[in-house]
This record gives C-alpha cells, structure tokens and sequence, in this order.
C-alpha cells in the first residue's frame, strides 16, 4: 500500500497541518488581537509573530501548490467547489499580511489595521474551516469536474467546522502568547486561552458527532468493529491531551500549554485522517483517481527529499533566533 | 454588450488584473533584494556606514513592497484552481511540479530568512544576517526561475506526452520541460527588466533628493549605483529583447506578425512600422509611418528576407493584435528612453557634472516608474500575445476556465478590483511617503515597536550636514 501516492498524500497533509499548527497561530492571535490593549500589549503580541509569520503562511502555498503538483484532479475540483470560500480566504489574507506592515507605518490609522489584522485572520480562519466542512460532507462531480452549484458549501455543518478552527486558531494563539509574554499580557492570555480550549474541545466533539451522522461510510469507521480498534485511540489520547493542556494553561508559564495544542490539533488531524481515508475528495474521488503520473510524483519527491530537511532547518533556526519572551522594544 | 461579459471573459479580466497588480511587487523585489545585497555587502567590505544607512532606508521599502508581493502572490497561486480548473486538471502534471520546486526552494527561503533581514541584525551579527540577505535575494532569483518555466512552457510546450484521459503528461526528460526553448530568453529578459525597473526607482529617489540638497551623500551614492546601471544594463536588456524577439518569431511567428502590424505577407522585405494605427475590421494599418524594409534586416538580417503576415493565419487562431502593437511600441520606447538617461548619465560623469545637473536629475525623476509599465506592457505583448491559446497551439483560453456561474466571478472579480486598488493603494502611498523622506546618516531599519524608548531616541540629522558621518564631504569626484 505504501506507494508514490501514498507517500504524495501523506506530504500534503503534513503541509497542511504544518500550515494549520504555524500559522494557526499567527491567525489566532489576529483573532484575538481586540481584546489586547492598544499600545504595549498589542504590539508585543504583534512582535511575537512579526519575523516567522511569512514562513509560516509559506505553508499555505505549499499545501495549494502541492495539492495542484501532486493531485491536479482533486484541485482542480476542489477550488471551484468552494470558490467564494476560497476568494474570502485570500482576501482575508491580503489584510492580515499588509496590517504587519501598515500599522507600523501609519499612526493615525493603526486602529483602522489593527481591525483589518482582525477581521482579515478570522475571515481567513473561517473560511479554511469551511472550506475543511465542504469537503467533507462531499463534493458532487461528474466527469472531471465539479458538477454542483455556488453555494453548495453553505450548510449549518460547514459553519460548524468554521467557528471550529477559529476557537483553535485562537487557542494556538493564546498559548503561543502564553510562551512569549511576561505578566499582565500573559495572565490575559491565560484567560483566553482557557475559554478558547473549552470551546475548541468542544466543537471538535460536536464536529466528530456530526460526521457520524453526515455519511454511513464515516459511521461505519467509528461505529463498526473491527474498524473501531483502529479508530478507538484517536478519541482516547485526545480526552487526555484535552485535559492535560487545560491544566497546564492554568500552571504553566511556559511553552507547555502551545506544544499540547499543537498535539490536540496533531489528533484533530489524524482523526479527520481515519474518516476521509483513502478519498481526496469525498465521496467519490480517491487519492490514486486524483494522482498526478508516476514521473511527476518522482521528479516532485527529489526535491522534497533534499529541500524539506534544509526548510525544517532554517525554519527551526529563525525561530531560534528569535527565541524567548517578547521584550518591550518588540525586535530591533 | 452585457452579454459579452460571460463568466470566461470576466475570469480572463481577474486573472489579467490580479497578475498584473501582482507582477510589479516582485518585478521590484527581485531587483531590490539584490540591491539590498549589494549594499550590504559594501558596508561589510569598507566598512562605510553611509553603505548601511542605504540599507536600511530601502529595507523598510523592501519590507512593504514583499508584504504586498506575498499576499497578491498567493491568490496566484490558487487562481489557477479557482478560476482555470480545466487548464490545471490537464496541465497539472507539468506545470504543477515546477510550481512545487518554486515552493520548495524559493518561496521557504525567502520568508524563512526575511525574518532575521529584517529584525534579526543584532540578534544574529553582521555576517549571519548578510547570509540571511542574499538568502533572500538568491530566493527571489529562483523563484522568477520556475515561474517562468512554467510561464515559458505555456508558450513553448515541449518534452510532454497526450494521456488518453486528455492530460498533458511529462516525457522521459524534465530537463526539455524546464529548460523549453523560450525559457533562456524570457528568463534573462525578465530578470534584467526587473534590474532595471529597481534602477530606476533608486535613481528617480536619488535624484529627487539630490534636486532639494545636492551635497546629500547618500543620495548621490543611490544616484550614481543606479545610473551605472541604466548605462550598462539597458544596451544588455535591449540586446536580450532582441534575441527574445527572433525566439517568438522562430515559435509563435503570428506573435512577432502582431506586434509588427504585418496584416499583409511582403515577399521582397518586410517594413518596420514604426507608428500607426491598427484597424482589425480593414486589416490593414492607418497612417503608417515605416521604414521599409527594415524588419526584414532586423528579423532576419536580410533586407530582401520575405516575410509572412496575418493573412496566412487563420483568423481565428490570430491575438488581438491592437493591443499586441500598442504595448510592444510603449516597451520599446521605454527601452530607448533608459538608454537615453543612461548614455546621458555617462556624459554628465566625464563631465563631473552627475550630481550638478538638474535637468537629467528631473528626467530621472520622470522616469522613476518606467520599468513598471515597461514589464506591464512586456508582459501584456507576450500573454495577449499568445491568445487565443493558454497552451500555446495545444489548448484554447476559452477551453481552460472553471464551471463557474457568471455572477460569481463577476463578485470576486469586483472584490479583488476594490481590495486591491484600496489596499495596494495605501501601500504605494506608505512606499511614496518613506521615499519622500531624505535619506540620511543613522537611519533606522524596519524595526518596531515605537512603544519603547529606542525609537524615541533616532532623531533624523537635517540632510544638509552631515552629522555623526566619518567622512568628509567629498567633491565633484566622488564615485564619478
């Protein structure tokens, strides 16, 4: 079973979720930038993400441009599929990137930016939840391409799975905050993201509740042995993770709490992972009908071969550089 | 004439808006990160501060113009699946790939190392962040690489085989792919144009500064970098231009026939029109002023050299040629014109007159956004161009788009024309005000947080002395 397309899927869902972990942070904090106070507050959460949030969103272009590499079918179904999705995303991302710049440069409409960060990341937030609910409640094709209409993607569902990734966005966030700052920012940030963590755990039962009930396939991995075995320890470990990290929001000063979302987030995925398997696009596309030829596979895995081990170097060494708690004077 | 704006056209207009807004931040970056280099690396080497204060007044630039270039290029990045599902369904499995290696290794290296460029020189050293610079430098180098293999191979499609399911699937060789045969020239030409568009742009700040304080150093050093430049790349770009001319005549001949205005075939030499107007209905140009012959010689170096016209091609495989004619024209004259300031910059040097001269410090004033619409109308030739394919000869534009419904690319399409024009906007105005701003010993580079004291404390010497500087004012002769 482990063959190039295997291998080819299991590389875009790590940059998916080294997208969702990395800059799931850097959009939480968007998020929850209104409730930080204007002036110091504001900008050292800012300055927390200022010099890795670029990289970070790197991760959007590799999980799209991959998808479009490795599985051209699937995103060229996919996109338009959910196209007002899509475009809202984007557009939230074009204000949430240029607010890191603007605000610096602009006194006297920082607050106007400051809102643009804000609404920019959530928008974003949203719409990357939706766009995960679309897909998993099915995508109508016929021949090689979508066949449904615009606003297939709007259902009470689709909504649920959005509202569920901005509470985990802002619970990365909180804790990444958590980690960087000292004193009044850091007890703020404690207090969110203890209510961030609630809700996150709690969406992503309802969401995990509600697959069940969207598709008998999805039903039969939970609900049937001897399915259920594989499936079992997902829930398991994360009724642990969940309750451990509430806790060590509560304790730990540290980086503690940010590693433990980031696990909280690792099962999310990996329970998502048992119920979509082994579809692209589900209902009907698996991930070979959607596989790009064998040459492309082989000719795209040199090259992950030898740049993602340099990526993940010089990545962990920026993030190095700039290591420990946020000092008044942001980075100079 | 509503009817006209079917879901394809409006999907045409949003890709033509969104590159084209996207293509000058990079055409920019490109240039400015080298020169960011460049500087930087001089300061390490002489050790003048005035090296490190150029730095960090354009770093801040660089820092906006990169934000707007990241985001604008990733709704390129998806655009190919919103809006060209067909085009990405098919061609995927070449272009896919190359757009992968971009990812891969130049989109990670330029943001994995802006970070420390920007706001790390005292967290890592000078020598670390020198490496971080020309790491994104280097970055933005390989990304113009893939993208135009990739953009080349849309125009010069070789080493793929047709799958039965209708996909164009690589060949034995990704070398052909890659290196396909417009890719050298479009790859020289760009890179060069966006040298020059950054050259320019330097040159028109420095020389704006120099109108209001010719003494200001650092203005006369960013005036004489950049003029060196138009002087020795423009012949380079013109010469590059041209073999990237006889390229498109030799694979895409009904290109060169457009941009020419050769409506008519000529069997004993061709003219060189050089204005006119063209008229598609009557085929033919108005009021043409032409050098005859002379496309022939330039074309084929022979002024008897017969040449094909749009009449051997069937008028439905021709480009809209008004707008391939006008745009060729306009890049052409901007051409000559940065040589003009160049070769005039050369004058005014052996003259000991380049920082003593206000009228060609005016013309470079005027001509500081020429490289901008130089590559706007460069790239509207070689894409308009190119139609009515996407895949030049292999797969039609309005064979490629999405099964989209027309009002919903007639929204986003009016969502990307606002939000860009508002927030490009006000970024080209931040850009304009930090340019506007004398540059000066001391600068300040793209750091934060104006919270702390720091800030506080980096007053700005009037531009007139020369304060804290360890040199003394030099004269005429300096750098000539």
């Amino acid at each position: 079973m482990m063959d190039l397309t295997v291998i080819w899927a299991l590389i875009i869902v790590f940059a998916i979720f080294a997208y969702v972990v990395m800059d799931g942070f850097d959009l939480g904090i968007g998020i929850l930038f209104p409730t930080f106070a204007v002036g110091r507050e504001r900008d050292r959460a800012m300055n927390s993400i200022a010099p890795v949030w670029d990289g970070n969103e790197t991760w959007l272009v590799l999980g799209g441009g991959g998808l479009f590499a490795a599985f051209p079918l699937a995103y060229a179904i996919v996109l338009p599929a959910t196209y007002p999705l899509i475009i809202g995303m984007l557009l939230g991302l074009v204000f949430r990137g240029v607010a890191f710049e603007y605000r610096w440069r602009d006194p006297a409409h920082r607050r106007f930016w400051d809102s643009a960060f804000t609404g920019g990341s959530f928008l974003a937030a949203l719409t990357q939840g939706m766009i995960l609910g679309a897909l998993l409640q099915g995508i109508d094709i016929s021949g090689r391409s979508y066949s449904g209409s615009w606003f297939d993607w709007l259902t009470p569902y689709t909504l649920l799975c959005g509202i569920g990734v901005v509470a985990g966005y802002a619970l990365l966030g909180s804790t990444w905050l958590i980690w960087k700052l000292e004193g009044e920012g850091q007890a703020h940030a404690r207090r969110l993201a203890k209510l961030s963590g609630i809700a996150t755990i709690a969406l992503m039962g309802a969401v995990s509740l509600y697959n069940i009930f969207l598709n008998a396939e999805y039903a039969e991995r939970w609900l049937t042995t001897p399915e259920v075995y594989v499936a079992a320890p997902v829930p398991i470990l994360t009724a642990i993770i969940a309750f451990s990290m509430i806790r060590a929001i509560r304790r730990d000063g540290n980086s503690k709490p940010f590693w433990l979302s980031i696990a909280l987030f690792f099962l999310g995925m990996a329970g998502l992972g048992v119920t979509m398997w082994p579809y692209v696009v589900p209902p009907g596309l698996t991930i070979w009908d959607a596989a790009a030829p064998e040459r492309s596979q082989i000719f795209m895995l040199v090259g992950v071969a030898i740049t993602m081990p340099l990526i993940i170097g010089y990545t962990a060494w920026a993030y190095w550089v700039f290591r420990g708690k946020v000092s008044d004077e942001g980075y100079h | 004439m509503l009817e006209q704006f079917d879901a394809l056209l409006l999907a045409r207009i949003q890709f033509a808006f969104t590159v084209s807004f996207h293509f000058f931040f990079p055409a920019f970056t490109i240039g400015l990160a080298s020169f960011l280099m460049v500087v930087e690396g001089l300061w390490l080497k002489t050790g003048r501060a005035l090296y490190l204060d150029l730095f960090k007044y354009w770093v801040k630039i660089f820092a906006i113009v990169f934000a707007m270039g990241v985001v604008s290029g990733i709704v390129m990045s998806y655009q190919f699946g919103t809006n060209w599902s067909v085009f990405s369904d098919l061609a995927g499995p070449v272009v896919g790939p190359l757009m992968a290696y971009e990812v891969l290794t130049a989109f990670f290296l330029e943001a994995g190392f802006l970070g420390v460029m920007l706001f790390g020189m005292e967290k890592v050293g000078k020598k670390l962040h020198f490496a971080a610079t020309c790491m994104v430098a280097l970055g933005t180098f390989v990304s113009a690489f893939w993208i135009l293999s990739v953009n080349s191979w849309m125009h010069t499609p070789v080493g793929f085989e047709m799958g039965a399911n209708g996909q164009f699937l690589p060949g034995p060789s990704w070398w052909d792919i890659v290196f396909n045969p417009s890719f050298p020239y479009r790859l020289v030409h760009t890179v060069l144009a966006a040298y020059l568009t950054t050259a320019f742009v330097v040159g028109g700040v420095g020389a704006w500064h120099l109108l209001k304080d010719r003494t200001n150093l650092h203005a006369r050093k960013m005036f004489s970098m950049a003029m060196w430049m138009a002087a020795l790349v423009t012949p380079l770009q013109i010469f590059a231009g041209d073999m990237h001319g006889l390229n498109t005549l030799e694979h895409q001949p009904q290109k060169v026939m457009a941009m020419e205005g050769h409506f008519e075939s000529h069997p004993d030499g061709a003219p060189l029109i050089l204005f006119g107007i063209p008229d598609s209905e009557e085929k033919t140009i108005r009021y043409a002023i032409e050098i005859p012959k002379a496309s022939s010689l330039i074309l084929k170096h022979d002024l008897d050299a017969p040449m094909d016209g749009l009449d051997t091609i069937p008028d439905d495989e021709e480009p809209p040629i008004g707008m391939v004619f006008w745009s060729f024209r306009i890049m052409v004259a901007i051409g000559f014109a940065m040589l003009g300031i160049g070769v005039w910059s050369l004058v005014a040097r052996s003259r000991k007159r380049l920082y003593d001269w206000p009228v060609l410090h005016r013309a470079a004033v005027l001509m500081a956004p020429s490289g901008f619409i130089a590559v706007l109308a460069r790239w509207i030739t070689t894409e308009v161009g190119r139609q009515p394919y996407v895949v030049y000869g292999l797969m039609r534009t309005a064979d490629a788009a999405s099964p989209l419904d027309t009002p919903a690319v007639a929204t986003s399409l009016l969502a990307f024309i606002v939000v860009y024009f508002a927030v490009f906007g006000v970024g080209v105005r931040y850009i304009l005000k930090l340019m506007g701003k004398a540059p000066h010993a001391g600068e300040y580079g793209a750091k934060r947080g104006d919270t702390g004291p720091i800030r506080t404390a980096g007053i700005t010497p009037g531009p007139t002395q020369n304060p804290g500087h360890e040199e003394p004012l030099p004269g005429e002769k300096e750098d000539a």
